[in-house]
C-alpha cells in the first residue's frame, strides 16, 4: 500500500428534502471512504437516493448533515477535484458546441496555454476513442458517442474522482459492452479514481472493484463488497466465470431484501 | 389531366423541378399584377392607380435624392430602434429571466407597459424629448422590445437544468456561463421575439414620422396623400413593403447562421 490516506471520505452524510407532507429523507446515514485509484461501484434499489448521494459528492447540494471530504477537506462546492458524467448525455452537451468545443469547456477559465489546451482535449478524445469527431455536433453522433464525449470532457478536466451517474442507463445494450470497458480500461491504464453509479447488478460486479449496496430510502450502506475479480476483466470470459456469478447473485439477494425491507415512515414535520 | 398523372410518376430532371419551383414561387404574384393591371384600366376611381403609374412613380420620386433624404433617415432610425430593443431586450431579459424574485416584482408591472400601444407614447416622447431623431428611435425601441424581452425572458427560464449542473459542475465562470449557455441555450427564442419586433419596428418607424417629422418615409407618404400626389402615395408604400421584405431576407440569413446548430438538432430528431 503506498498510499493509505483515503480520497473520498463520507461520514454520517444524511440528506432530508422538505415536502409537501412533512420531510422526506432521502439519505440516511451513510458513512464510506475510498482510495486513490479505486473504482467504486454504488447499486441499490431505484429510487434509494443514488442520485442525491452522487449530487452530495460533487457538491452540488449540500447534506443536510455528516461530511463529504475530498483529500482531508470538506466539499463545500463543486470542487475542481471533481468531474460529473450525467446519465442525460444529450442534455449535459451543449448542442452549439462541437465536440472539440464540448470538451474544451471546463479548460476556458483554467489558465493554460493554448497548446495544453489543445493537448489535453485531443488527449481527451483520442482516450475516448474519437480522435475524429472533434468537428462535429454532438447531435450528428450516436448516444454512445455522446456519452464518450461527456466523459472525454470529464477527462480533459483532470480530476481527482470521477462521478457517473448511472451513465449507460440510456444506451443499446451493444454500446454498453462498449463503454462498460471503455470506463474499465481508463481505470486500469490511467488510474482514474471513479464513483460509478448504477441500478444494474451485473453491471456494478463487472466494473467495481468494490460494490456498495445502498439499502432502500433512508438510505444507508446495506453492505461494502470487495470484487474479488481479476483486474483484466472482458464482457465474455469475466461474465462467464463462476465467481462472477457468485457475486451478482450474492449483490442481487442483497437488493431483494433492500428492497422487502420496510421504509420507515417520512419524519413528520414538526 | 393525363400528362399531370404521368408527370407524378415519371421521375424528374433537375431542370424540370427548378422550373416548377420559380413558377409556384412567382405564378401568384405575377397573375395578381396582370389582373391589377386589367382592372387598373376600366377602374374609374382615380385614388387606385395601375401598376405601369406606380412604377413610373417610384422611379420619379424614390431613385435620386429622396434616397438620401427621406429613406435613409428613415431606415436608420429603424436600425437603431431595433439594435437598441435587441441590446436591451436581451440583457434585461437574461436579468430577469435568471432572478426569480426580479421576475415575479417586475412581472405586473412588465405587463402593464407591454399593454400600453406603443404609438400613443409618441406624443409624450415628443414633449420630453421633442422632435428629434432620438424620439423615434425611441418610440420605435418602446413597442420593439417586448416582444424580444418577453421571448428571451421564456427561454433564459427555459434551460435545461442538467445544462445548468453540467456549468456548475465544471465551475463555469459568470460571463462564460451567459456567452456558452444562457444566450445560445436561449437564442431560438430570442430570435422568434425578432423576428417579431421586425415588423412592429417598421410600423412604429412610419407612425413616428406621419406624426412629427419633416422628412422620412412616412412623412412622405403622408404629405404625398394631402397633396394628391396619388401614385407617389402608392409608390412609398411599395417601397416601404419592399424594406419589409429585405428585412426578412436580412434577418434568414443571420438566423440561419445564429441557429444553425437549432435547425440541424431538430433535423436529425425528426428523422
Amino acid at each position: 500500500m503506498p498510499d493509505t490516506r483515503p480520497l473520498l471520505r463520507v461520514e454520517h452524510l444524511r440528506k432530508v428534502y422538505p415536502s409537501g407532507r412533512g420531510e422526506v429523507e432521502a439519505i440516511g446515514d451513510l458513512s464510506f471512504t475510498m482510495m486513490p485509484g479505486e473504482l467504486l461501484c454504488v447499486v441499490g434499489p431505484s429510487g434509494c437516493g443514488k442520485t442525491t448521494l452522487l449530487k452530495c459528492l460533487a457538491g452540488l447540494l449540500r447534506p443536510t448533515s455528516g461530511l463529504v471530504e475530498m483529500e482531508g477537506s470538506p466539499v463545500t462546492g463543486p470542487s475542481p477535484a471533481m468531474a460529473v458524467v450525467f446519465q442525460e448525455y444529450g442534455r449535459s452537451l451543449y448542442p452549439w458546441l462541437t465536440v472539440r468545443g464540448n470538451v474544451e469547456l471546463p479548460l476556458r477559465h483554467q489558465k493554460l496555454s493554448r497548446a495544453e489546451r489543445d493537448r489535453r482535449v485531443a488527449d481527451a478524445l483520442d482516450a475516448v476513442g474519437l480522435p475524429q469527431s472533434a468537428r462535429s455536433h454532438p447531435w450528428q453522433i450516436s448516444g454512445g458517442m455522446q456519452q464518450r464525449v461527456a466523459i472525454a470532457r470529464a477527462i480533459a478536466y483532470r480530476p481527482e474522482v470521477l462521478i457517473m451517474d448511472e451513465p449507460f442507463a440510456a444506451v443499446d445494450a451493444q454500446t454498453r459492452a462498449d463503454l462498460e470497458d471503455l470506463v474499465r480500461d481508463l481505470h486500469l491504464h490511467r488510474g482514474i479514481s471513479t464513483v460509478f453509479v448504477t441500478h444494474d447488478i451485473d453491471e456494478s460486479v463487472y466494473l467495481g472493484q468494490r460494490v456498495l449496496v445502498l439499502s432502500h430510502s433512508p438510505t444507508r450502506v446495506r453492505e461494502d463488497l470487495v470484487i474479488d475479480l481479476p483486474r483484466e476483466r472482458d464482457q465474455l470470459t469475466t461474465r462467464a466465470l463462476p465467481r462472477f456469478t457468485e457475486l451478482r447473485t450474492h449483490v442481487y439477494a442483497q437488493i431483494q431484501r433492500a428492497k422487502r425491507a420496510p421504509a420507515p415512515a417520512p419524519h413528520p414535520a414538526p | 389531366m393525363t400528362a399531370l398523372g404521368a408527370g407524378r410518376t415519371a421521375p424528374r430532371g433537375l431542370g424540370v423541378r427548378v422550373a416548377e419551383h420559380v413558377l409556384y414561387a412567382v405564378g401568384l404574384p405575377v397573375l395578381a399584377v396582370g389582373l391589377w393591371a386589367v382592372w387598373s384600366t376600366r377602374s374609374a376611381n382615380r385614388f387606385l392607380v395601375g401598376p405601369g403609374p406606380l412604377l413610373d412613380a417610384f422611379r420619379r420620386t424614390w431613385i435620386g435624392p429622396a434616397f438620401v433624404d427621406d429613406v435613409l433617415p428613415s431606415v436608420y432610425r429603424l436600425l437603431a430602434g431595433l439594435f437598441a430593443s435587441i441590446v436591451l431586450g436581451v440583457a434585461a431579459g437574461v436579468l430577469i429571466g435568471r432572478f426569480r424574485p426580479l421576475r415575479e416584482t417586475l412581472e405586473p408591472l412588465l405587463e402593464f407597459f407591454r399593454a400600453i400601444p406603443p404609438p400613443v407614447l409618441i406624443p409624450v416622447a415628443m414633449l420630453l424629448l421633442g422632435i428629434t431623431d432620438t424620439m423615434k428611435v425611441v418610440v420605435i425601441t418602446s413597442g420593439a422590445i417586448w416582444p424580444i424581452l418577453l421571448n428571451t425572458i421564456e427561454g433564459v427560464r427555459a434551460t435545461d437544468s442538467v445544462m445548468l449542473e453540467t456549468a456548475d459542475s465544471y465551475r463555469i465562470s459568470r460571463w462564460e456561463r451567459v456567452w456558452l449557455l444562457i444566450l445560445p441555450a436561449a437564442s431560438p427564442r430570442i430570435m422568434t421575439g425578432v423576428r417579431q419586433a421586425l415588423s412592429v419596428a417598421l410600423i412604429l418607424m412610419v407612425i413616428s414620422e406621419m406624426f412629427a417629422s419633416s422628412a422620412g418615409l412616412g412623412y412622405r407618404i403622408a404629405y404625398f396623400q394631402r397633396n394628391y400626389l396619388i401614385a407617389e402615395m402608392w409608390s412609398g408604400i411599395l417601397l416601404l413593403g419592399l424594406i419589409g421584405v429585405l428585412l426578412a431576407v436580412a434577418f434568414g440569413v443571420v438566423e440561419r447562421r445564429v441557429l444553425r446548430w437549432y435547425h440541424g438538432m431538430r433535423e436529425v430528431t425528426r428523422a
